[in-house]
């Protein structure tokens, strides 16, 4: 293998086709196209895997060290395809990717082979059929050459250490800039209000005794306990003794919707969020007042 | 106004600092200080100096849209060898997919694609886990796409105070198409600098 050249100092194994060996090497950047072109063995591949059919493209381009505007197609396609054929062990779904480019590349190949269409009246000569490849080709270079950038910082800044978030977090929280607020920020939120409602502090497993409410029963509770705070009727929250067990709150709602809907209490706010308050009705017209019950 | 004055407003801004474990922004510094900003910015600035002035293992850094004390980068040995790093680097799958997501934002994953010519589901799964990215609403577009941005946690990754400091991309190729601003607003709006 005179052939190959001193990029082969990497290529310690040669790799036969049917090695299983060859999909591990896949993943990774040949050293040299070139030299495993031809009728050199396939190397087993050393360098870092290709992020696709528009990575390994520039790859060969970089190798061949040609023009990007005067790709050589014939050329490259020739030693895309012969990387495709190492694909064959990859699972279809990237392999899929680098199938829609290989097509790609023979489309153009046949259309570059073919006499252009003869221009339309007023026009300059037709698009080169590489055109679209090559604006991929350069936007998507664009971005490795951020990645490079990208790659330096993160470098840096790894060099560098914080003090981690203090562990008790009721101790420091950020002022929230209005509409700001974070998920974080939010989740807090939430869990200070459940432990004042004294939700959190339920424990996981707890047996709770059975106790026989009726609808009945807490109706009656409740009608009594509007008509004690006459004359300015109770406050919705009031209605609620927390803590308390989930199933009691949605008793007592229950029971107020009820009375409200049997006429016996009427609920007031006399402006958007106000308390709402209950008020009991007097006992005359029971039925007449509230017909859309 | 009855903060401290002079080197003692730079001790108590050592103090909330040191005490905050994240980037703390100017203005929430000023207000814990009862100092207006200028003034709150004048003496970071001259801590930033004192610190580096006095030979402290210690750095002042404005990062992700705040302020933050820092190790030195010259200690990263010993520091290192006392905690252990949780975070691996990223993969170059992701570095690609972030600094796409970085200037476009925002982006959706079918125009990433677009982009790097390969499917970037899995890797998005990773950076929204990681908080690099975030979803920010969706594109106006068939199918309602999922739009994607960049967070703080992203420039306090890299060490940026703010995506302005993303180099400019070399501009041979066309420039990609501006994003349609038709973001259904439930996210922040990008902030990038060099997008209009």
């Amino acid at each position: 293998m005179s052939s190959v050249t001193s990029d082969s100092s990497v290529l310690a194994v040669q790799a036969p086709t049917t090695n299983p060996t060859v999909k591990a090497g896949v993943h990774s950047r040949p050293a040299s196209p070139l030299a495993a072109a031809g009728t050199a063995p396939k190397p087993l591949f050393k360098t870092p895997a290709f992020e696709g059919p528009l990575d390994l493209l520039l790859h060969l381009i970089r190798a061949n060290e040609v023009d990007i505007y005067d790709i050589p197609i014939a050329e490259i396609t020739q030693q895309y395809l012969e990387y495709m054929e190492l694909l064959e062990a990859l699972d279809l779904a990237v392999a899929g990717e680098y199938v829609v480019m290989a097509a790609t590349l023979i489309e153009i190949k046949s259309r570059m082979l073919l006499p252009p269409p003869p221009a339309p009246e007023g026009e300059e000569e037709g698009e080169d059929p590489r055109a679209a490849l090559v604006a991929r080709l350069l936007e998507y270079q664009q971005y490795q050459g951020a990645v490079e950038t990208l790659r330096g910082w993160e470098e840096l800044r790894r060099q560098i250490y914080f003090r981690g978030a203090l562990e008790n977090v009721d101790d420091y929280i950020l002022p929230v800039p209005e509409g700001e607020a974070t998920a974080e920020q939010l989740y807090q939120a939430l869990h200070r209000l459940l432990a004042e409602a004294g939700v959190e502090d339920r424990p996981v497993t707890a047996v709770t005794p059975r106790r026989r409410l009726s609808l009945r029963m807490k109706m009656v509770e409740i009608a009594r306990k509007i008509a004690a705070a006459h004359p300015n009727g109770l406050a919705f929250e009031a209605l609620f003794e927390l803590p308390c067990p989930r199933y009691g709150i949605v008793l007592a709602f229950l029971a107020l919707l009820e009375l409200v809907r049997l006429g016996r209490v009427r609920a007031e706010q006399r402006h958007p969020f106000e308390t709402i308050r209950l008020v009991p009705v007097a006992d005359e017209p029971a039925e007449t007042e509230d017909g859309s019950a | 106004m009855s903060g401290p004055a002079g080197k003692g407003i730079e001790a108590a801004l050592e103090c909330l600092l040191f005490v905050a474990g994240e980037p703390v922004p100017l203005a929430a510094l000023a207000r814990a200080l009862a100092l207006d900003e200028i003034a709150t910015e004048a003496a970071l600035r001259s801590l930033q100096i004192g610190l580096t002035e006095r030979g402290s293992g210690l750095q002042l850094l404005r990062i992700a849209g705040g302020w933050q004390l820092a190790t030195r980068p010259e200690h990263a040995e010993a520091v290192g060898r006392l905690l252990t790093r949780g975070s691996s680097k990223l993969s170059r799958a992701a570095m690609e997919t972030l600094a796409i997501i970085a200037y476009r934002q925002p982006i959706t994953a079918p125009e990433i694609e677009a982009v790097r010519g390969v499917s970037v589901g899995g890797v998005l799964k990773t950076l929204l886990e990681r908080r690099l990215i975030a979803e920010a609403g969706r594109k106006a577009a068939v199918g309602r796409p999922t739009l994607y941005v960049t967070t703080p946690d992203f420039l306090h990754y890299f060490g940026l105070s703010d995506l302005s400091q993303l180099p400019s991309l070399e501009m041979d190729a066309p420039a990609p198409p501006p994003v349609p601003a038709e973001v259904i607003a439930d996210g922040r709006p990008p902030t990038n600098a060099d997008r209009n």
